[in-house]
């Protein structure tokens, strides 16, 4: 009844390479679903890597992210490259459901094959989005993308994680979106390559810019990169050109510093750790379900007969991994 | 490991008419329902509502059509994932149908039509039934 359900893993990464678009949707489902041959499929595609730039955008709903995305993308493409886009949107923790809508500003690439766009919801797991939105790069780096843009709402931890994937981090923020203490509070400051200002024709936008300039340079040590603050009005295209350029700036700068290499290799070992870390505890679970030990230790921690700490140790000390 | 097979689902609006809310309250009632919904704004064309589709792999397409051009848009989805190899995503419509074109529609491939006076959990229960929820049992 559903023919494509039936393909092998190996069938799809072969179609994948070949340019089958059907086969890179089909395979990102199930990188996403975190099924079992996802590690054979990673294994398989590992030779194809590292050819992709990578930008992330990050900022506040409402900011125009997708817009500048859009944007982005248009003038790319006009370039002669190609593009990956990786939309996420946060799922509802209250029916696991999500609406996902970045698509709608970004029409003006549907038909054409250089783009592919991907929606992706935050699916509340345990850290679990972060190493899957990596997942869904590398599909697209291996598909032969040269820009992979992940565009997602900068909250939470969570969101920043996907984000440190960047090669080139933007974050954008609105004038409406209060004050600048919020860049400083949130850990934005830390993870911002560029910073733009959008939807800069609005009240608010000099004095956020000013302010933003103020705290870059304060922030930024001698010698060092100071962060770029740019206005930009995305819906009528106004500093789309200077955004390209600034991101280009920072991709130079990157690869004749070495940063480029050095930031990569930091990326591949905290990816390796958060990997660990969701196969650790998705096994610790899995145990619970079926191990009656465990399960009463995570019982007696329920009925406040026995604290977390200790429950947590023995659990710890009675795991051994195992090989699934 | 945790398969997680979510039900994903296309909500577009083929055609030239401006009227979305129902497009809109449908997938809030999909999203309350647990799916994932993947919306793509008005005004879109056939070929648009394909490649998003495929892109997307969702497992069904909702159509939403008022301006009375469904049985031309309709079709020309459904043709388009075929020709593309993606005949296993299903696709419904729904709008101001004519009971009278439905069985054209059906036998041009759109699986179900909900017309006028057509309830959400209606469509909920339609798509919770059509489409096999989780694939983690398939070996490969």
């Amino acid at each position: 009844m559903r023919p494509m359900k039936a393909t092998s893993a190996t069938e799809l990464v072969d179609r994948m390479l070949a340019g089958d678009q059907r086969a890179l949707a089909r395979l990102i489902s199930r990188v996403e679903q975190d099924r079992a041959e996802v590690p054979a499929i990673m294994q398989r595609l590992y030779p194809e890597l590292g050819k992709a730039y990578c930008i992330g955008i990050t900022g506040p709903p409402g900011a125009g992210k997708s817009t500048v995305a859009d944007k982005l993308t248009a003038q790319m493409r006009q370039l002669g490259m190609t593009v990956g886009i990786i939309a996420v949107d946060p799922t509802s923790p209250f029916s696991g459901g999500a609406v996902l809508g970045d698509r709608i500003r970004m029409q003006q690439h549907y038909l054409d094959d250089g783009v592919f766009i991907r929606s992706m919801a935050t699916r509340g797991r345990y850290g679990g989005l972060s190493h899957t939105a990596k997942g869904v790069i590398k599909l697209l780096d291996a598909f032969g993308k040269d820009i992979i843009i992940v565009e997602t709402v900068g909250v939470g931890q969570t969101e920043l994680d996907i984000v440190e994937t960047a090669d080139t981090t933007v974050v954008i923020l609105v004038p409406e979106a209060g004050d600048t203490v919020q860049a400083m509070k949130a850990g934005i400051m830390e993870i911002a390559d560029l910073f733009v200002v959008n939807k800069a024709d609005r009240d608010g936008a000099d004095r956020m810019l000013m302010d933003l300039r103020m705290l870059v340079h304060m922030h930024a040590e001698a010698d060092d990169w100071e962060t770029p603050v740019l206005a930009t009005q995305a819906h009528v295209n106004v500093g789309m050109t200077e955004l390209y350029e600034a991101i280009q700036q920072h991709h130079t700068r990157l690869r004749e510093t070495g940063q480029l290499t050095e930031r990569r290799r930091a990326q591949r070992r905290r990816e390796l750790l958060e990997l660990l870390q969701h196969r650790l505890l998705t096994s610790i679970l899995d145990r619970m379900d079926h191990d009656s030990a465990l399960h009463d230790l995570v019982q007696q921690v329920q009925d406040a007969t026995l604290d977390p700490y200790t429950a947590a140790q023995q659990i710890l000390v009675s795991y051994t991994p195992s090989s699934s | 490991m945790a398969a997680e097979g979510k039900i994903r689902v296309l909500v577009a609006k083929p055609g030239l008419d401006g009227h979305d809310r129902g497009a809109k309250v449908l997938a809030l009632a999909l999203r309350d329902a647990g799916m994932e919904v993947i919306y793509t704004g008005l005004r879109q064309t056939a070929e648009q509502i394909a490649t998003a589709a495929i892109q997307e792999d969702v497992d069904i397409v909702g159509l939403s059509c008022l301006s009375g051009a469904h049985m031309t848009l309709f079709p020309r989805v459904v043709e388009l994932l075929r020709e593309r190899g993606a005949d296993d995503i299903q696709v419904i419509g729904g709008g101001i149908i004519p009971e009278s074109d439905v069985p054209e529609l059906r036998a041009k491939g759109t699986a179900a039509i909900f017309g006028p006076g057509s309830s959400m959990e209606e469509i909920v229960r339609y798509i919770q039934e059509h489409v096999p929820k989780n694939e983690a049992d398939e070996s490969d």
